[in-house]
């Protein structure tokens, strides 16, 4: 066995909560995120929910201690919060000699504002103010959640749709191994846009009443936002430190469904490659994991593919599993990262939050997802799935830190 | 360590399939230098290719070639780097939602997604394994280069498909060109070493590489290592970082032959490229080749195509002079690049 990529610290914004403790409480709760529009500006308030970060910008720069907007994409300040509250827990500060990189996930960058300088910029080439537009690309936000953390060491971003922040938490992993780095920051973020709520409503995959994962009558996905990142070590440099352990990164995997841009495989061949290499890599088997956090978005296509590739590996034991997409909506880039800060406190806690909205078993199925909150439940191995458009389909199996 | 056992690119110069290195030199006097393209139903069904924007057919073509470059049959990897993604689907959405928000055309909303590059090459070619889409400004390639070298140094995978790719469109220039860094008026791309307009040109391109484990008879070069610094505290700290760089991969600063420059026609930019590497590396023979393809995320892809080749040929097209003169050997070439000075990219290249 190698060096083992171990995990110090967490931090998360959502719907839910605007760090561990509050999201901790809604998914002990039942408490969901999605509801009727309030923040957003968008002519579906009222008709499509979507699950807010119930802060507006101005609200999420005076947490983050900064002055001026202008710079920011909401994107980018929902992920210096959740990062803030990593690196403050790892207890990682700038000028420790430690080779500490970031890695960040997102879908569409700062569109947020690209979206409000277009109107003006088309009318006439030379209008539309240009700060709203230099935060556009993917990389700006990393680049200044780097820039706050003070991290100068390797700085990159991932982008592969609904996967993204499962990327960049096994990407993170893989240059700590090589011995790249000693530590990786890694995760994800994304805000509400016009452009990925128009675009999904255009693919008529939006529930007019809010998800309900693996449910019969499930009508489609929610969007949310949010950010998570996981602060990475080298189990070595954690133990060196005397740092609190929190959870181990045990395996993942990523593979591609290689069938179709939109719809996933019916029988789902990349998730279930991506989890079989996920749980190959943590050295246990099926029988070993605790709960599934699955993907579980809503949409018809996606839970019937995942539900069949779990079934298929898990046979007749399937071990608990919900989408906790119920409460925190699909929030695109940051769900990889959100659902392992979930994972991580499932294991921390002994519990496995419920389904929320589940009352119809789906009749391809004969797995039912976990409806109740379950406590006192030894969590040992969890499965988190992201499945992204293009059949970037990625599993993270989190783990029980147990000293060697 | 690895080795570049396939090249798939295509550029705003000759460099499809068939084409002598660079032979003859392509001039461009448009605004940007664009890419020539292949005929893209030799590399993707007629069907399928109707309802695709340029960038995507760019990247599925580049990625075949590649691969049939490589004599392989099926990559382990599938890695893609994009500073923009697609900017003409990008614009054709955000243009719809310009004046109201409805329902948009959806295959625009599809294709604007950055991942659609890595998957559109999996689909084609039904590829199952690991695939990935970087998306960091001038990081993007390189990103996916260090994934690739990590990937084989760990022993996942032996073939890998890394590529890098972006396009440029009129109204993302017009964007680009109002923050004052780049030229404001089409010049001829051979004289933009000479041209009075300020500012840097903007071009396009995708190169895609197989990376792989072992030398064979395919190999072009040895991708030594890859490193990338952001947001230097000043150019002194920059040269420190590539001499430790080169140092790490057991060189001396006298052992690289040549470096090729990042320089794209902006002063300020220019003028630090011209710093780092003669802080660093004083005696290294270098040129300048962004004249041939212009600047954009990921031109660091058309760099290590021409390291690539110059290695394996032991030869250097005409329109690339050295300064201040031509290396005495082709052993190792350095390539640095950056982005506006936030930005900095090493890529250690060895015959």
């Amino acid at each position: 066995m190698g060096n083992r990529v171990v995990i110090t610290g967490y931090g998360i914004i959502s719907s839910i909560g605007m760090n561990a403790d509050e999201v901790l409480h809604s998914l002990m709760d039942g408490i969901s995120g999605i509801g009727e529009i309030t923040k957003f500006e968008t002519i579906h308030k009222g008709k499509l929910p979507l699950a807010e970060v119930k802060r507006s910008n101005e609200e999420l720069l005076e947490l983050c201690c900064l002055k001026s907007k202008k710079k920011y994409s909401r994107t980018t300040l929902l992920g210096i919060v959740a990062a803030r509250q990593a690196t403050e827990m790892a207890g990682v500060k700038p000028g420790q000699s430690y080779r500490t990189g970031l890695v960040s996930a997102n879908t569409v960058g700062g569109m947020d504002r690209t979206e409000d300088f277009y109107p003006l910029f088309l009318e006439n080439l030379a209008k539309g103010k240009l700060s709203e537009v230099i935060n556009h690309d993917c990389g700006d936000s990393t680049e200044k959640i780097a820039e706050y953390l003070g991290i100068c060491d390797l700085t990159t971003t991932i982008s592969t749709a609904c996967s993204s922040s499962a990327n960049s938490i096994m990407f993170g992993s893989e240059l700590i191994k090589a011995g790249m780095l000693d530590r990786v920051i890694a995760g994800g973020t994304d805000a509400v846009t016009r452009f990925t709520l128009n675009g999904f409503n255009t693919l008529m995959i939006l529930d007019k009443e809010g998800c309900c994962p693996f449910d019969e009558n499930r009508a489609g996905l929610t969007i949310g936002e949010g950010s998570a990142f996981l602060v990475l070590e080298s189990e070595e440099l954690a133990l060196k430190e005397g740092k609190k352990i929190v959870g181990l990164l045990s395996g993942y995997g990523n593979a591609n469904d290689a069938y179709h841009q939109t719809a996933s495989s019916p029988e789902g061949i990349g998730a279930g490659l991506a989890m079989a290499k996920a749980m190959e890599m943590s050295g246990i088997v099926p029988g070993n994991i605790n709960y599934i956090n699955v993907h579980g978005t809503g949409t018809q296509n996606n839970d019937l593919s995942e539900g069949m590739a779990v079934q298929k590996l898990f046979g007749e034991y399937v071990p608990p599993f919900s989408s906790t997409k119920s409460y925190t909506g699909h929030t695109l880039g940051a769900a990889g990262a959100i659902e392992a800060v979930i994972s991580l406190l499932s294991i921390q806690h002994n519990c496995i939050f419920p389904n929320l909205r589940w009352t119809t078993p789906m009749k391809e199925l004969y797995i039912r997802p976990v409806t109740t909150l379950l406590k006192d439940i030894m969590v040992e191995h969890v499965l988190s799935n992201s499945f992204g458009f293009g059949g970037n389909n990625s599993s993270l199996v989190l783990s029980k830190y147990n000293p060697r | 360590m690895a080795y570049i056992n396939g090249i798939g690119i295509i550029s705003p110069q000759n460099t499809l399939p068939g084409s002598d290195f660079l032979e003859p030199v392509v001039e461009h006097t448009s605004e940007f230098l664009k890419s020539i393209e292949p005929v893209y139903k030799s590399y993707i069904d007629p069907m399928a290719s109707r309802r695709m924007s340029r960038l995507i057919k760019m990247g599925i073509s580049s990625a075949k070639i590649c691969v049939q470059d490589a004599g392989i049959e099926m990559p382990d990897a599938i890695i893609t780097g994009t500073g923009l993604g697609s900017v003409e689907d990008t614009e054709k959405i955000l243009g719809e939602l310009s004046k109201e928000e409805k329902f948009l055309n959806p295959t625009p909303f599809i294709q604007s997604t950055y991942n659609t590059i890595s998957s559109q090459i999996a689909i084609n070619l039904k590829c199952h394994q690991y695939n990935s889409t970087y998306v960091h400004r001038c990081f993007s390639l390189e990103s996916c280069l260090i994934d690739a070298l990590l990937q084989i140094e760990e022993g996942t995978a032996v073939n890998v498909l890394a590529g890098g790719i972006d396009e440029m469109t009129l109204n993302h220039l017009s964007i680009i060109r109002r923050l004052g860094l780049w030229k404001r008026e089409a010049i001829r791309n051979l004289d933009l070493w000479s041209s009075k307009v300020p500012g840097a040109l903007a071009g396009e391109g995708a190169a895609y590489f197989i990376i792989s484990e072992e030398r064979t008879d395919k190999t072009y070069a040895c991708l030594a290592a890859v490193e990338t610094l952001y947001k230097p505290e000043s150019t002194d700290k920059t040269a420190e970082t590539v001499v430790r760089f080169i140092s790490e991969n057991g060189l001396k600063p006298e052992d690289v032959d040549l470096v090729l420059m990042g320089n794209n026609g902006n002063e300020e930019h220019d003028r630090i490229c011209n710093d780092v590497i003669e802080h660093a590396l004083p005696s290294a023979s270098h040129m300048v080749y962004k004249h041939l393809c212009g600047e954009y995320h990921t031109v660091s892809g058309f760099a290590l195509y021409l390291a690539a080749n110059i290695l394996r040929k032991q030869f250097i097209p005409s329109s690339l002079p050295c300064l201040p003169k031509s290396p005495g050997k082709l052993q190792n070439i350095l390539i640095h690049n950056h982005f506006w000075n936030t930005d900095h990219s090493f890529i250690l290249v060895r015959r």
